[in-house]
């Protein structure tokens, strides 16, 4: 049987990657007679949703925000300046 | 060798990734777009070196990681780093010897509620500041769309990606003790009279 430590890894590993039959089994059991780590594994859940929300934030976004209008008018410009100028030297 | 897409369109196609994850880091709106132009600048000066052993948005980033890191060690300011040894010891101290939880583990109220308060994002946008470099940077890009496992642990120099399993796995048990303390149990007395 699993300790609560190794299923935590566990937990984790199965938000990145299929864990196999028989590690899906060991959690399935550990997780109905372990209160502690059922809760664990909804915080662990939690966090990685909000990991999410914060770099791809939905439209009412409340994670970072997207590079500003501003600023993206400001550096393609920049970047085409610096096109135009080599262009130039190479004619 | 292959060639990178049109310079006038990096913007457009990866200067969302490239500012957000400038922003975790530096913590600061402007030193964050300078930084994405510098970066996108460098980009254009190197293009010619473009392997395409990655993808344009890793070899980007490498470029935005390697631009952060001067920029810290020109301002003489040091990154928070602090050793794993350390840091395994503190992950350690959650279990007993036998290997189950030390630690109370109380239950958050109406977690999604969280993610439509500013204040929230704060907190945990500083929790993850608080990580260890390494897990922090990981945390990040591990959410940045486009970017495989492959890439990610190219960009930090991890050896394989079961080591990055470990390592995501310790940042997210950091970041739940985090806003446990911080966010959800932060008046434990509210607690105490809510839940039991």
């Amino acid at each position: 049987m699993l300790s609560c430590k190794e299923i935590g890894e566990l937990l984790s590993q199965g938000l990145d990657r299929k864990l196999s039959f028989t590690d899906r089994l060991r959690v399935r059991f550990h997780l109905i007679i372990c209160k502690t780590c059922s809760c664990y594994d909804k915080q662990l859940q939690f966090v990685a949703r909000s990991a999410r929300r914060l770099m791809q934030p939905d439209k009412d976004n409340q994670g970072i925000p997207p590079l500003s209008d501003k600023a993206s008018t400001r550096i393609t410009d920049t970047i085409k300046q610096q096109l135009d100028k080599a262009e130039n030297k190479k004619e | 060798m292959s060639a990178v897409s049109d310079p006038s369109t990096w913007v457009a196609q990866h200067g969302d990734a490239l500012f957000r994850y400038a922003l975790m880091k530096m913590r600061d709106e402007s030193q964050a777009e300078d930084m994405v132009q510098e970066t996108f600048l460098a980009a254009l000066k190197a293009r010619e070196n473009f392997s395409g052993n990655s993808s344009e948005k890793t070899w980007l980033i490498g470029i935005l990681k390697h631009k952060i890191i001067d920029h810290f060690r020109k301002h003489k300011r040091e990154q928070s780093s602090d050793d794993i040894e350390s840091l395994t010891e503190q992950l350690d101290q959650q279990f007993d010897r036998t290997g189950h939880w030390s630690i109370p583990m109380r239950t958050w109220q109406e977690p999604e509620q969280a993610h439509e308060d500013k204040e929230f994002w704060k907190v945990f946008s500083a929790c993850i500041a608080h990580l260890p470099e390494h897990l922090a940077d990981l945390f990040i890009l591990r959410e940045i769309k486009g970017l495989s496992s492959e890439d990610v642990c190219k960009l930090l120099d991890i050896s394989t990606t079961n080591n990055m399993w470990v390592m995501l796995s310790r940042a997210r048990m950091r970041l739940r003790g985090c806003l446990d303390a911080r966010w959800f149990n932060r008046d434990s007395n509210k607690q105490n009279r809510g839940e039991r």
